[in-house]
């Protein structure tokens, strides 16, 4: 059966099993009525020119796991951020795990969004935050229509989190393919500071396709760092919907570091509501193989005083294909905003292709906007001086990407992070060599 | 002198009326409205081409039935009605010249307060100028001269039939009849446009130059520019367009095909400036135009294009750099003002090893209007060292207006070195000071710093046309240019 046409006749199941509150429910039937008219996205909507998600809709994914799946913290212990206490929420298969994970409701939540949709005391946050900044294109539509399970994160005002909040969802692979939807919210009130950690990971190489959702909503003076780490399965696909709306003086970065995965969209969306506000949008993305990355952002600045920065690096081997679409709005109103985005590419191979498009569309005119892009190879001189030095090629060159890649790296906040992805990049650089940081 | 403000500035770029909106009363002889076969083949009959020529417009016509409008530009207007236009428009007594004398003295006139007199350019200027007027070529000078060297530059519709082999040749090489609807529609049903060729290691001892202007109300101006250089040829072509005042909308459609072989080199300026509508965004050209470019081994095609005029402009000069070493160059200002729409900027693909190209974008925009740069690199897996360099500078002057940028650049070769570069800005409040404290007023001071913003452009016009350049955007932006 098509994809499309499996999920139109599962919907109405999946209705019936969860659906206790009259208000999500509108929410998802007209998401789904969205989903309905619009259908999956080809290759002729400018937004997915460079992105064909065809050969992962082939499979036949299961959409709703059955079997409840055990999974011991020894095998999937390396997948987490161990060495430093953490609150964790982990997901195998879609459902939540809660002996594997560590929640909180002492000063501030970090739940489960399945309780939150349904418990009266979440219920004035639902309506505030649930769906609202969240685009009605197709494929947010779909994961609203089956939103039901995700990570549900509130911070109140003044509350400083004092250690990382990770988010892990695992597939076990007990099916032949998987589909998976989950959908966060993530609310930071006035004043409040957290950090949150996200990963996606396929234990076996059956195929899986994510498609997630996450809403964060930025108060007054927040400070929100969101970590995506991407080193899936070469069979797992990832499309994942970031929302972001700040508020005046808030500040909030999100670093993606794209390694792994078959397909990866990540589409990365922030907007500005207030004054004197800091959007930082970072990534790292590292190829090979037939890997695909596209990076889709959209900074959306409204008010004035406000800055953007975005600063992607992608380094491209074999067959490979990477993407940078980023998107610059400058509002009328939106006078002396400083915009920055910048994307450098390297490519290994004749095989790799890069695809950028940066673009600005500014009404201002007070405003200092900038892009560049550049697309080149290491410098072989720089790559002669150390092998004269012996330094053998291979570790070179890595140091040489690495060099490329660290001014990204250089502004994760949680050194242990920073720690893990030195290591994934020495691991997918195939070298032995540590990184000093 | 009381202080000169940009707030100044911008009110008398509100209120510049366009200086060329006068309209030359010659009887005209012009086709009923409409488009269908019968007029694709009254057209070629009128044209008195060989069967090969209607076939091709009628194939044309088939596929352009088929298409559909593009709607993918950052612009908005009423479409045009394609039944409503009359596909051909002549002035009626159609003189056999063989010197300036005969023409139409009405017309000479035109010329002249256009700035363009034929004589002190014959003179002067050393420029052969090949006039179209609503799509008929009247007057052809210093053919004489260039026959000597074996250069042909004549009006296409004679090309067809004097030279017939190499127009059947070249024609629609470039810009395929199916290759976008505008490009569909100038194929069915051009009148006329130049013919250009340069034989083998021949340098065109002089600037070639058309001119264009639509006249008749209703018309569309369908004109074919195909330019071929030779083997190791040179030339530089120059293009000027001027429309007088017209409420509705007129529609330009041409294709301008560029043919560079081996070592040969073509340099192709275009000063556009069509009526871009009155203050209030009412009437204009909509401007949209197929302009491309092949270069085989080691050739050079630089497009300049100074567009200042039109309504909505929808345009993207292209370079093909299908030869090893061939190198692309695009230099482009273009200024928007009142209600304009551009939608400008070009295409880059590099299918040659060490192949070159080079865009300066340059956007001014004022008024109420939206300056669009969109252009396209893209680097194919066998263009070994492909180098490419890209910069869009924008300019904004007031709140109302807009700048895009839209860059594509798709990369599928390893030896690649691509930068592009984009930053938008607005006239500083300390440049405009630091010129003051040195006793040059804000309206000099707004000149030198727009001047000194589109120098780089500017400069790569030839000599005969950058005064002419600066003299459009000086009507442009008047005020603002010294």
């Amino acid at each position: 059966m098509e994809l499309t046409d499996k999920l139109l006749s599962s919907y109405v199941a999946f209705e019936n099993r969860v659906d206790t509150n009259s208000d999500i429910h509108e929410i998802r039937s007209k998401a789904f009525q969205n989903f309905e008219n619009l259908g999956f996205p080809t290759k002729k909507l400018e937004a997915w020119k460079y992105t064909s998600l065809n050969s992962v809709l082939k499979q036949d994914y299961s959409l709703f796991p059955n079997k409840e799946n055990a999974i011991q913290l020894a095998d999937v212990q390396k997948y987490f951020i161990h060495d430093i206490d953490t609150y964790k929420l982990v997901f195998i298969d879609g459902k939540y795990s809660s002996f594997l994970s560590e929640s909180t409701h002492d000063t501030f939540d970090v739940c489960l969004m399945s309780a939150a949709l349904t418990k009266p005391k979440y219920k004035a946050v639902i309506e505030n935050y649930f769906n609202k900044i969240a685009k009605k294109d197709n494929l947010t539509s779909l994961n609203t229509a089956f939103a039901n399970e995700g990570a549900y994160i509130y911070i109140p005002r003044n509350v400083e989190v004092e250690k990382p909040i990770q988010i892990l969802n695992f597939t076990t692979g007990s099916e032949a393919a998987t589909m998976l939807q989950p959908r966060n919210l993530i609310v930071v009130e006035q004043n409040a500071h957290v950090q949150i950690i996200e990963r996606h990971q396929s234990l076996t190489s059956n195929p899986v396709l994510t498609n997630a959702v996450t809403e964060v909503f930025a108060a007054k003076d927040a400070t929100v760092d969101i970590y995506k780490i991407q080193n899936d399965d070469t069979n797992a696909s990832l499309v994942d919907n970031s929302y972001i709306e700040q508020k005046s003086n808030s500040i909030v970065s999100v670093h993606t570091f794209s390694f792994g995965g078959n397909i990866t969209r990540n589409n990365l969306n922030f907007y500005q509501k207030g004054e004197h506000i800091d959007s930082i949008l970072k990534g790292i993305t590292i190829l090979e193989g037939k890997q695909h990355v596209d990076h889709h952002t959209l900074v959306h600045h409204i008010e004035p005083n406000c800055e953007s920065h975005q600063d992607y690096k992608g380094i491209y081997n074999e067959r490979s294909t990477g993407v940078f679409n980023g998107k610059v709005v400058v509002d009328k109103e939106a006078q002396k905003t400083n915009a920055y985005q910048k994307s450098n590419n390297v490519l290994l191979s004749d095989k790799a292709t890069i695809n950028a498009k940066p673009q600005l569309e500014i009404f201002a005119d007070d405003v200092k906007c900038s892009h560049g892009c550049t697309i080149g190879q290491l410098d072989d001189d720089a790559l002669f001086y150390m092998q004269q030095r012996g330094i053998p090629e291979k570790e070179g060159k890595a140091l040489l990407m690495f060099a490329f890649a660290n001014t990204v790296l250089e502004s994760v906040k949680i050194p242990e992070v920073k720690q893990r992805i030195a290591k994934i990049i020495a691991n997918k650089l195939n070298v032995k060599i540590g990184f000093d940081l | 002198m009381s202080k000169y403000t940009e707030d100044d500035l911008e009110q008398e770029l509100k209120t510049q009326e366009y200086k060329y909106g006068f309209y030359t009363d010659i009887e005209s002889e012009t086709f009923a409205k409409g488009l269908n076969e019968d007029v694709v083949i009254a057209i070629s009959k009128k044209k008195n081409e060989p069967q090969w020529m209607t076939d091709w417009r009628l194939e044309a016509y088939r596929v352009w039935k088929k298409m559909e409008e593009p709607e993918w530009a950052n612009v908005h207007y009423t479409k045009p009605k394609f039944q409503d236009i009359a596909y051909y428009s002549a002035p009626k007594e159609k003189p056999k010249l063989n010197s300036l004398d005969e023409v139409d003295p009405e017309l000479l006139d035109t010329f002249k307060r256009l700035g363009i007199s034929l004589d002190e350019q014959k003179k002067l200027a050393n420029v052969a100028v090949d006039i179209v007027m609503d799509s008929v070529s009247v007057a052809t000078t210093f053919k004489k001269t260039l026959g000597e060297k074996g250069i042909i530059f004549m009006p296409i519709s004679e090309a067809i039939q004097e030279h017939p082999e190499l127009v059947r040749k070249y024609l629609g090489t470039v810009v395929p009849t199916t290759d976008n609807f505008y490009a569909a529609l100038n194929s069915a049903v051009f009148s006329d446009g130049s013919f250009c060729y340069i034989p083998k290691g021949v340098r065109c001892p002089m600037e070639l130059s058309t001119y264009f202007r639509i006249n008749e109300g209703g018309t569309g101006q369908f004109e074919r520019t195909l330019v071929v250089a030779d083997k190791g040829s040179y030339v530089s072509y120059l293009e000027g367009c001027t429309a007088p005042s017209r409420d509705e909308n007129q529609l330009h459609a041409a294709v301008v095909e560029l043919i560079a072989l081996d070592d040969s080199e073509i340099k192709y300026s275009t000063v556009q400036n069509w009526y871009p509508g009155n203050k209030e965004g009412k009437g204009g050209v909509y401007n949209f135009v197929t302009k491309r470019a092949i270069c085989e081994t080691n050739a050079k095609v630089s497009w300049t294009q100074v567009e200042t005029g039109s309504a909505v402009t929808w345009k993207y000069p292209s370079c093909i750099l299908k030869g090893n070493n061939s190198v692309g160059e695009f230099y482009s200002i273009a200024v928007t003002n009142n209600h304009q729409q551009a939608d400008t900027g070009t295409k880059m693909i590099h299918l040659g090893k060490n192949t070159k190209s080079t865009i300066i974008s340059k956007g001014i925009s004022a008024g109420k209007s939206q300056n669009s740069y969109r252009g396209l690199v893209q680097i194919s897996s066998r263009a070994e060292n492909a180098r490419n360099f890209s910069q869009c500078d924008s300019l904004l002057m007031g709140n109302d207006c807009g700048a895009h940028t839209f860059p594509y650049i798709e990369v599928k070769n390893k030896s690649a070195q691509i930068e592009h570069e984009a930053t938008t800005s607005k006239i500083g409040e300390e440049q405009l000071f630091y010129c003051n404290q040195r006793g040059i007023d804000t309206e000099k001071a707004i000149a030198l710093i727009v001047n000194g913003f589109s120098k780089e452009v500017l400069n790569k016009l030839p000599m005969e046309f950058a005064v002419e350049a600066q003299k459009l955007l000086e009507i442009s932006l008047e005020g603002s240019v010294g």
